[in-house]
């Protein structure tokens, strides 16, 4: 394999590039889903192949390709820079690169047990026995179970003379549960542990095991089938608390998109929109949130969606402060964006596929952890809306306007939670909802959540994000939008 | 790549051979794809991709596997093929599975042009030129982005189906900004890249840009408004998703259930679906390799039909339409040649409609609120406008909408006489809208 990135570096440097970077990479997954009871589907997909990435003339060229070899590393070498070309006849600003030590080594994601090594038919059942479960409880019309696991091989070599090995895996699984009542045209779903898709990580199979599936498949029904009559979640002005999933849900909207410097730099605008956090808000004090609110990104969390050993530029994982004590620090930084701001690479670039290009992609962007805990939290809370995991999301194209909806909430009366709620949405601005944050849990009630669906970039990459976070509460927040 | 019918048939004819399954699905989808995307009025990124893959559904009974590679070599086929086997043998019986399905005779789709599948990386820049060159000259600022994609699809199972089309698309689309809060926009889709206009696309999006300036903040609540074919495209997604498979239907989670023969909509409004409409992106064959037959999911507002695959059409004994996605999914089967009948009116003709309200250029990140109620909630984006005695007199805000699908289209007051393809996660073609009332519930902040 390295004589065919070998072939393709020297091909692309002969034809006049500037830089180059050739990655080279295989993929391999299995996904199982159970619905109502059956096998819905399992499937086990490999796709392999590679690109070139090259500077020409101050301008990008990528090409890609299936067919792995050294005939074909010549064409897809050339197309590269014959690209490349074609970008200088409508040039933006010369790229620069920020500066980086030829990196060589060696990352494999730690693990207890291969999830592709746990007999298929084990991995099966268990999500059938969790369907079983769900469905026990009278009133649950759909449920469904999935798991995905997935062993990313990948070898990444550049002109500046660095040369990685990385072998990745995820892990991660869900079930959910519906409740259906057509009279009221109302549906309630629940889910475990998390919603829209799974709960996953850099882990092995260990990780599904501990989610203890089954145990969790009645309450999740049960609660469905309670949320069909619930009370309608009120309109106003409350105080809320939202739980860990819903939180780690609002930092990946609302800060970890907001803080990639390439949408702050206009690069996303034809597609998903700018960000508020302008270039002219880093140093200068600027308020994002409360005292409380302390973000970071960190790529090298054991365990995280979002970890690994060097991104897909060769720079190495790292940890980078976003917000500390609600005063904006930092944002996710690729080799070509950080030096339009003076600054080196913090390492957080990913691309989807051998096929994509690589570009800024959140690691573990994470709400660090406080001091209380969550009973106290709803003890010290007279009157409020407790929200668990998200159904709904929305927000701007500048990432300031958002609205989430979540499967349930409660009411917070007198310190204690009270009647169930259904159809919870609230909305807000992003920096005066986080600036209304006024207590945060502590570590105990703190998990990193996976996010394996973050979509961005033309062509559509989907990257896999994690977010620690804990229980949180906000002060006069508007929920209950719209006309029900 | 395997880019004529012969090479594709010998492929799948030989996957088919190698396998040991009561029944065998094999699905070929080669592409040659092309993307060069454009911001602060310069190319920035700019992607080519060869790629293939092969998809093996092996049937052991009431047992189904899949498995896919895209590593075409004999060794990977003959693996492949015994992995789909493996996966189905290691799974309980689905008593619900019947049969993949039985030979169609299938209409050829006029989707596909040579000229797109040669266009050179050359030929994208100049297009994308057009529409920076116009916003440079305005002293604006454009992003976007102009693909061109080739690919080649095949079906082929062992009771006898064997479908092969190749396919072309081209989509341009641009944002271009006038300020922070001031923006225009652009798409336009063809199976001919070379039909695409981009001095028009530019002067769009441009002459937008330019009027969007210096928006105002107006009241919340709910409006007349005007939906622009993009922001109606956006919402017909939306009730895709809602509700318009037959295994949402079955699992009775749709807005349709219970509801078919009722008069849910204006009576002018019909949505079908059709893969031989040349407005679209014409495809012969689903991805069963069964023919493609017009579906109109509401036929004069009234609730008529949902789409099929084979398992959703032989579980409830109806005709399969031929609208499965690749196996294996949960979701089911889907519209992806989604359309609007056009109206009689012209774009004037729906603003003179209005006393007081909102013209809307497209929606942004919208997303679903409640499935069955079709409540969706989204930003406005690139072109809000205040209404008044039928003229746009200012820009707006971007603003927050929560609203509910089926009562929108029921408050259809007319229809756009002009229809534009645009796409999202699936293809759609839409008319404007002139619509009595939308719920506006927030605005962007400062």
């Amino acid at each position: 394999m390295r004589d065919v990135a070998n072939r393709a570096l020297n091909i692309a440097q002969q034809f006049g590039a500037s830089y180059v970077d050739v990655r080279i990479m295989e993929r391999t997954s299995e996904g199982i889903e159970v619905k109502n009871g059956r096998v819905e589907g399992v499937s086990s997909g490999t796709s392999a192949g590679f690109n070139v990435r090259v500077i020409v003339n101050g301008a990008w060229g990528f090409a890609s390709s299936a067919r792995i070899d050294e005939a074909e590393a010549v064409r897809v070498a050339t197309y590269a820079v014959q690209i490349a070309r074609a970008s200088a006849l409508v040039a933006g600003e010369p790229v620069q690169l920020s500066p980086l030590t030829p990196q060589r080594g060696y990352y494999r994601t730690p693990m207890e047990r291969d999830p592709f090594t746990v007999p298929l038919n084990r991995k099966v059942q268990l999500l059938l026995d969790a369907d079983a479960a769900m469905r026990s409880v009278q009133g649950v019309a759909i449920t469904s179970g999935e798991m995905e696991y997935s062993h990313e091989h990948k070898i990444f070599v550049s002109s500046e003379g660095s040369d990685i090995e990385q072998d990745l895996f995820d892990t991660g699984a869900a079930i959910s549960a519906s409740a259906v009542d057509p009279s009221s045209s109302e549906i309630q779903t629940r889910s475990y542990p998390n919603s829209f898709g799974r709960q996953a990580g850099t882990v092995g199979y260990e990780f599904i095991e501990a989610m203890d599936l089954v145990n969790h498949g009645a309450r999740i029904g049960e609660e469905a089938v309670k949320l069909l009559t619930a009370k309608q979640c009120p309109s106003g002005l409350k105080t809320i608390i939202l739980d860990g999933p819903q939180v780690a849900l609002q930092v990946h909207e609302s800060c970890g998109h907001p803080i990639e410097l390439d949408r702050v730099l206009g690069m996303e605008a034809g597609f998903v929109g700018k960000s508020f956090l302008t270039t002219d808000k880093l140093n200068s004090n600027y308020r994002y949130g409360s005292d409380t609110v302390n973000l970071t990104a960190d790529a090298t969390i054991p365990g995280a969606l979002g970890t690994f050993g060097w991104d897909d530029e060769g720079v190495p994982a790292q940890r980078t402060a976003i917000v500390s004590n609600g005063i904006f620090t930092g944002y996710l930084m690729s080799r070509d964006t950080a030096p339009m701001l003076g600054l080196t690479s913090n390492g957080c670039v990913r691309a989807d596929g051998w096929n994509r290009l690589p570009m800024i992609r959140m690691t573990n962007v994470s709400l660090e952890p406080a001091t209380w805990t969550l009973a106290d939290l709803i003890a010290d809370t007279d009157d409020g809306i407790f929200m668990s995991i998200n159904k709904s999301w929305s927000i701007d194209d500048r990432r300031l306007n958002f609205q989430f909806g979540v499967e349930m909430a409660y009411e917070i009366k007198n310190g204690k939670l009270g009647e169930m709620l259904k159809n919870a949405t609230y909305t807000g601005i992003t920096p005066q909802f986080w600036g209304s944050c006024d207590a945060i849990c502590n570590r105990d009630e703190w998990s990193v959540w996976g996010t394996p669906n973050c979509g961005k970039g033309e062509p559509m990459q989907v990257m896999r994000t994690g977010h620690g976070a804990a229980p949180a509460r906000f002060r006069n927040v508007q929920v209950g939008v719209g006309n029900w | 790549m395997f880019s004529n019918e012969t090479s594709v048939r010998a492929l799948l004819q030989k996957v088919l051979s190698h396998s040991q399954a009561n029944q065998t699905e094999a699905v070929y989808l080669g592409t040659e794809s092309a993307l060069t995307r454009f911001a602060n009025n310069g190319i920035h990124q700019n992607v080519a991709e060869s790629n293939h893959e092969l998809r093996v559904r092996a049937v052991l009974g009431k047992r189904v596997g899949v498995a896919t590679t895209n590593r075409l070599d004999d060794e990977s086929l003959r693996r492949v093929t015994e992995q789909a086997l493996e996966i189905a043998r290691l799974q309980p019986e689905n008593p619900e599975f019947h049969s993949l399905p039985e030979p169609q005779p299938i209409v050829p789709a006029a989707g596909y042009s040579d000229r797109t599948a040669q266009f050179s990386p050359e030929e994208r820049a100049q297009r994308v030129g057009i529409i920076v060159r116009l916003a440079r000259e305005r002293g604006l600022e454009a992003a976007g982005a102009f693909s061109t994609n080739a690919s080649h699809v095949a079906v082929a199972n062992s009771l006898g189906i064997f479908a092969y089309e190749p396919r072309t698309d081209s989509e341009c689309h641009a944002v271009v900004m006038a300020d922070e809060r001031g923006s225009g926009y652009t798409q336009r889709m063809a199976t001919d890249a070379s039909t695409l206009d981009f001095e028009a696309l530019a002067y769009e999006a441009v002459e937008k840009a330019q009027r969007s300036r210096n928006p105002i903040d107006i009241p919340l609540g709910e409006y007349q408004v005007v939906l622009d074919t993009y922001a109606v495209g956006d919402m017909l997604q939306n009730l895709i998703f809602m509700g318009l498979s037959a295994t949402a239907v079955q699992e009775e989670r749709s807005f349709m259930n219970g509801q078919f023969g009722k008069q849910l909509l204006e009576p002018r409004v019909t949505i079908y679906d059709d893969g031989h409409d040349p407005a679209g992106l014409p495809q012969a064959f689903d991805y069963e390799g069964v023919p493609k037959q017009r579906v109109v999911m509401f036929n004069h507002g009234i609730a008529n039909a949902v789409v099929y695959d084979s398992y959703t059409a032989a579980r409830e004994g109806k005709p399969n339409t031929g609208h499965a996605l690749p196996a294996p999914n949960s979701f089911g089967p889907a519209p992806t040649n989604t359309m609007m009948e056009a109206g009689d009116a012209s774009m004037g003709e729906l603003l003179k409609g209005v006393e007081r309200g909102l013209y809307v250029t497209r929606f942004h990140y919208t997303n679903t609120v409640h499935p069955i109620k079709t409540l969706f909630t989204g930003m406005t984006r690139d072109g809000t406008f205040l209404i008044e005695h039928g003229e746009l007199v200012s820009p707006v805000k971007n603003l927050r909408f929560t609203q509910s699908i089926l009562e929108a289209l029921a408050n259809v007051q007319a229809i756009g006489r002009d229809r534009v393809q645009c796409s999202d996660y699936v293809t759609i073609v839409a008319p404007a809208l002139r619509i009595g009332r939308f719920n506006f519930t927030g605005i962007t902040g400062s």
